[in-house]
């Protein structure tokens, strides 16, 4: 899950991690106030979305005056901000955060994960803050130290005043670093980063930029975490889908995708796409789909435009091939179907479940093997198209005559 | 012969009680060997009493002091899962399979670290796995036992049905599979594909090997580098998650492409290099393999 900035740095705050003086602002009003409570002659107008990139995206400036603030804020507030984690339609901002404006001498990165190799909390710091760490790790990957932390131990003395020396901060910072590693392990975190983390003229370590996520799996725990989710940031269809425990991800293509289980459902796109289609979805429907589970995946995967056909592929184990085609069949009677729609079971009750299908009359296509399948949809998807093209162009003949 | 687990296995279910562990210790005590296998189950409320003749136990100790039970199986939900992991380790049990999808991180990273710094033997298969089974003698988990035909192939993978789907195509070209090992979708987990490999590169009963793996860390690149290096037998690859973008996750924690690291892309190169057979057709796994034995 993931949460804004200015609710990252309420967390840090909690654990005497330093930042900015700053508030959130909803509306212009809202930050005027802000900015006027604050005092000072210079703030900092930030465009809250979760996702990263948002100065270059023009989501974040720096206001030398209370009009300017108001300026400003009106100009980002509701704008769609395009990053390069936005993708190109943007996200639109509802949210502002109000800083005081920080007297950067330098700015560092700092970042903390779990590392799957060593099964132990990863922190890398480096000196490059403010860019794009990802290239920095792809370019200089030496200009990013690491620490990796013994889980017994926690963040020790030692490898804190290590990262102090290699990020050249003074040794005061240590109390920081077990701070932050602190507030990661409390808050069941699967990724804090800090970018930039920085030194001021006065010499003060600060967190000007504040990026949490936290372990899905672990939300049971933290009630407080769960309600600073925002709902305006997700994807509709990703909500509704988590309504009924499915997993869905929306995509760019054009075919949606029906599977059970998520290393098989990836197995589907990555064969639709073998075939010359694409994916509009990846969607993993678990081990105990309903049929009311199969309508509720069909509504959500239709209610995308995009989408010109639907591939379901399942592997009956535990869950029975005739189960999901009466789901399947009473699906696609009622969203009254209209796109094309291959289906492929195999397993547990294969033959039961291939004959509901065939005697459903509903123009459902069959396929008896995964590549089968992705052939099928791209096929049928084409020769629709076509179709329609086809039409279109009698209908201009006709009325050019 | 097989790796792992085999008719002579003995299982406790720990979580048998709930609604997971009575369905699939149900199924799998009727699959070959299974009634003289699953012999115990684990419930520290209900010790003494006993599900469909299996009787229950307060704990992995209590079980094994009992019943002789050297391998345990995990169904029980999320947030004490880790304990249950750790309550079997402490046991001294030869293998734990967890199958429970959703435990904490954290918690996967405080046992694990524990399993190391006190040096225990136990090996760990999952969590969020499918289990692991030896066809005609020992199913341990929720994969479909009729799909699986005896034989000589090892099959290695993080997903479930993703495995399914390659016994499947196995199975039905007449090749049998000498065991499969459902690692686990999980970003912190127990055996790994190389730890698995080893086994199977050892197993005088295996002549080929299936290693199905997903985007997200390097646990391909690392079993591949070992194969080149050391490995007598062939071994076949698939990598699911080509069209996966990076930064989402797609349904496995540990699916994830992230600071540009993981992709299948760069998973099948390594693969490839290392002389591994890869195909990325996930239709094609099991012709693969056949090409590879006729050689």
């Amino acid at each position: 899950m993931k949460i804004h900035e200015y609710q990252g740095k309420e967390i840090f705050r909690k654990y005497g991690v330093p930042t900015p003086r700053g508030y959130a602002a909803m509306s212009v009003d809202e930050a005027v106030e802000a900015a006027k409570k604050l005092g000072g002659k210079v703030w900092v107008v930030k465009a809250q979305i979760h996702a990263g990139g948002r100065g270059k995206g023009g989501g974040v400036k720096v206001a030398k005056s209370i009009d300017e603030v108001k300026k400003l804020s009106s100009q980002i507030l509701g704008m769609q901000l395009k990053t390069h984690q936005t993708g190109p339609q943007g996200q639109k901002v509802r949210r502002l955060l109000i800083e005081e404006g920080a007297d950067i001498k330098k700015e560092l990165y700092l970042g903390l994960v779990v590392d799957r190799g060593t099964q132990k909390v990863a922190i890398m710091a480096s000196t490059e803050g403010g860019m794009d760490i990802e290239e920095v790790a792809a370019k200089t990957p030496q200009k990013i130290f690491k620490v990796f932390v013994d889980p017994a131990e926690g963040l020790t003395g030692n490898d804190a005043a290590e990262i102090a020396t290699n990020l050249g901060l003074p040794q005061a910072a240590r109390a920081i670093f077990q701070s932050v590693y602190k507030c990661f392990l409390d808050t069941d975190a699967s990724l804090v980063e800090i970018n930039p983390l920085i030194l001021t003229g006065k010499g003060e370590v600060v967190a000007l930029d504040a990026k949490l996520n936290f372990d899905d799996n672990a939300l049971f725990r933290h009630p407080d975490i769960v309600a600073l989710r925002d709902l305006d940031e997700e994807d509709p269809r990703e909500i509704e889908a988590s309504k009924y425990d499915l997993n869905y991800i929306s995509l760019d293509g054009n075919i949606g995708c029906m599977v059970n289980g998520a290393g098989l459902a990836m197995a589907t796109m990555d064969t639709v796409k073998l075939f010359g289609g694409s994916p509009a979805n990846f969607l993993d429907v678990g081990g105990s789909a309903t049929p009311e589970k199969v309508t509720a995946a069909f509504k959500i995967m239709l209610s995308n435009p995009k989408v010109k056909g639907i591939l379901v592929n399942i592997f009956g184990g535990i869950m029975q091939c005739d189960t999901i085609a009466k789901g399947v069949i009473a699906a696609a009677r009622e969203v009254k179907l209209t796109v094309p729609l291959v289906v492929r079971m195999k397993g547990s009750n294969e033959d039961l479940g291939k004959k509901l299908l065939k005697d459903s009359g509903l123009p459902i296509i069959s396929a008896d093997s995964m590549g089968d399948a992705g052939k099928k949809i791209v096929a049928a998807i084409k020769k629709k198209s076509v179709k329609k093209k086809k039409v279109a162009a009698k209908k201009k003949v006709k009325k050019k005559k | 012969m097989s790796i792992l687990v085999d008719k002579n296995t003995r299982v406790v279910t720990q979580g048998i009680t709930g609604n997971a562990g009575q369905t699939h210790t149900r199924a799998s005590r009727a699959y070959a060997s299974g009634k003289e296998c699953y012999v115990a189950g684990v419930n520290p409320k209900k010790a003494g009493e006993n599900f469909e003749g299996i009787p229950i136990f307060a704990n992995v100790t209590e079980a094994k002091k009992q019943t002789g039970v050297n391998v345990s199986v995990i169904y029980v939900p999320p947030p004490f899962a880790a304990a249950a992991i750790w309550e079997a380790v402490e046991a001294d049990l030869d293998l734990v399979i967890c199958i429970t999808e959703g435990i904490p991180v954290r918690d996967m990273v405080a046992v694990r670290d524990r399993m190391r710094r006190e040096n225990r033997r136990s090996k760990l298969v999952g969590p969020n796995c499918p289990g692991v089974i030896t066809p005609g003698e020992i199913k341990i988990g929720i994969m479909p036992g009729h799909i699986h035909k005896k034989g000589r192939v090892g099959v290695v993978s993080r997903s479930g049905t993703l495995t399914y789907e390659a016994v499947g195509q196995l199975s039905e070209l007449g090749i049998g599979q000498s065991s499969a090992v459902g690692i686990g979708g999980d970003p912190v987990n127990g055996l790994k594909h190389i730890d698995v490999m080893k086994m199977f590169n050892e197993d005088p009963d295996t002549d080929a090997v299936i290693m199905i793996g997903e985007i997200g860390g390097s646990d391909e690149e690392d079993a591949a580098r070992w194969v080149k290096k050391n490995m007598k037998k062939p071994v076949v690859g698939f990598i699911a998650g080509i069209t996966a973008p990076p930064g989402k996750r797609m349904g496995h924690a540990g699916a994830i492409i992230s600071g540009g690291k993981g992709t299948a892309q760069e998973k099948l190169s390594v693969m490839e290099e290392c002389g591994i057979k890869v195909t990325r057709n996930p239709a094609e796994m099991g012709r693969t393999l056949k090409a590879v034995l006729k050689k």
